[in-house]
């Protein structure tokens, strides 16, 4: 059901681009007026949702000791695992959001005959989802090459090595076949093994539906019904330099893969795809374990009023020295 | 806030990547790609033409190509037949660039342009380039 809804969604998306260029003509709402509020909503939405997380107080550090915490100096400390320096930090950190290094140890677990509770490693996830974001990501960057004029050489260089196989004309992109692969991939595990589909939301179907359908329509323009790219960069660029202008002679595919694109920055901001901008606020990831050295106070302490000994003493001394109580001052 | 100095920094690092495309082309007006067709034999023709319609021509150039080299070099055919049933030798050399003897100013154009490296000179001789007579 929940899988369903998020399908249908998608679909009419691409429904209503397409009617809304093919029969309605509606290009300036779906080539410039779409864009611009996805774009904006992406960006406000992004740094409200971040400076909100900043609010939250992270009064103590969370080792997660997955290695060796600093202690004496004949044990050997696990320096990237629990790091106690800024900089074993920002190792920390950059083989988390490079390489996924957490997810490495996912693990499943089998129940067998006898009964026994059996464990295993399972590196799919993790080869799936390494697979699928640098190619997002490399896919994102290519994209640069309708952004800028001149394009960068950095751009030319990196569309050039993903077409490095040469297949076919216009040339296949390794990345469009590894990205299509590793979200089928994601899906399929997401629906096939039971458990995963009980904990699965509306708002994980959903966002997998969107990458599918970008990726397909992409594809599907890029390889099959073929747009005129010379006009789909004057589109572009027009909308970059704040100067849009729209024309007539792009196909509906292109309308489509735009509107996909934008509904997936316009819901960025509010879905779990915010991780993006999470995976940097971690506190199990992004603080030192120096809990032993440094001592952190919790930052919403506020100030408690006591009445030590000593004041005790002071307000007393006379009536304890005249019943012979002893006391600390004289 | 907390951490705010890092918090800030990390969100204006964010905000300037993503708005990257705006303030790289700032101040520069991107001019559409104008192929020239002012080369001496297209000037000599009386009925400017190429072997298969404009709109056929920019839309397909690509594949076309493509076909002509895998028949030529793996196929049996050397001609192309076109819409008219005109015969066509298919030749990069001796049949495209016969008329468009402006790489530069032809080809070159619209590729830059969108960033296309089309890798036709990595088997052919490129041609030497001949502007039209009157230029340069």
């Amino acid at each position: 059901m929940k899988l369903l809804f998020s399908f249908i969604t998608v679909l009419l998306l691409v429904i209503i681009a397409y009617a809304g260029i093919r029969y309605a003509s509606l290009y300036y709402v779906f080539g410039v007026i779409i864009p611009y509020a996805a774009v904006g909503i992406f960006i406000t939405g992004f740094v409200y949702r971040v400076l909100k997380w900043a609010g939250s107080p992270v009064p103590f550090r969370i080792p997660t000791t997955c290695g060796q915490e600093k202690s004496l100096p004949w044990i050997k400390q696990n320096k990237l695992d629990n790091p106690s320096s800024t900089l074993g930090v920002i190792g920390r950190m950059s083989l988390e959001i490079l390489f996924f290094r957490s997810l490495l140890r996912n693990t499943k677990t089998e129940l067998r005959e006898g009964p026994s509770l059996a464990y295993g490693s399972d590196k799919w996830l993790w080869l799936a989802g390494l697979a699928f974001h640098w190619s997002f990501l490399i896919i994102l960057i290519r994209h640069l090459r309708l952004f800028t004029e001149p394009v960068p050489y950095l751009i030319t260089l990196l569309n050039n090595l993903d077409a490095f196989l040469q297949i076919g004309v216009p040339p296949l992109y390794i990345t469009d076949v590894v990205l299509l692969a590793s979200v089928s991939y994601l899906f399929i595990r997401r629906v096939l093994i039971p458990q995963f589909r009980y904990i699965s939301l509306i708002s994980d179907y959903f966002p997998l539906f969107l990458i599918l359908g970008i990726g397909i329509s992409g594809i599907l323009m890029r390889y099959f019904f073929r747009v005129n790219l010379i006009s789909v960069k004057e589109l572009v660029m027009g909308l970059v330099s704040f100067n849009p202008q729209v024309s007539a002679d792009i196909g509906s595919i292109f309308y489509i893969h735009i509107m996909l694109i934008a509904t997936l920055f316009a819901y960025f901001p509010f879905s779990k795809l915010m991780h993006m901008g999470g995976v940097f606020l971690s506190p199990t990831r992004n603080l030192a374990n120096n809990n032993r050295m440094i001592r952190h106070i919790n930052p919403w302490n506020y100030p408690v009023k006591v009445h030590t000994y000593e004041e005790y003493e002071d307000e007393f001394r006379d009536k304890m020295k005249a019943v012979d109580i002893p006391v600390e001052k004289e | 806030m907390y951490d705010t100095g890092k918090i800030i920094a990390g969100l204006v690092i964010f905000a300037g990547l993503v708005t990257l495309p705006f303030w790289y082309n700032s101040g520069k007006a991107a001019a559409k790609p104008e192929p020239s067709l002012d080369t001496p034999v297209i000037q000599q023709m009386k009925d400017k033409h190429c072997i298969e319609s404009k709109q056929y021509m920019i839309d397909n150039h690509m594949q076309m190509l493509n076909e002509w080299r895998n028949e030529f070099v793996r196929g049996d055919m050397t001609m192309y037949i076109n819409s008219k049933g005109q015969y066509y030798t298919m030749s990069l050399e001796d049949t495209c660039l016969h008329c468009h003897s402006n790489e530069k100013q032809f080809c070159d154009k619209c590729h830059t342009y969108v960033d296309i490296k089309p890798y036709c000179w990595d088997c052919h001789v490129k041609p030497k380039e001949e502007v039209a007579s009157g230029q340069r």
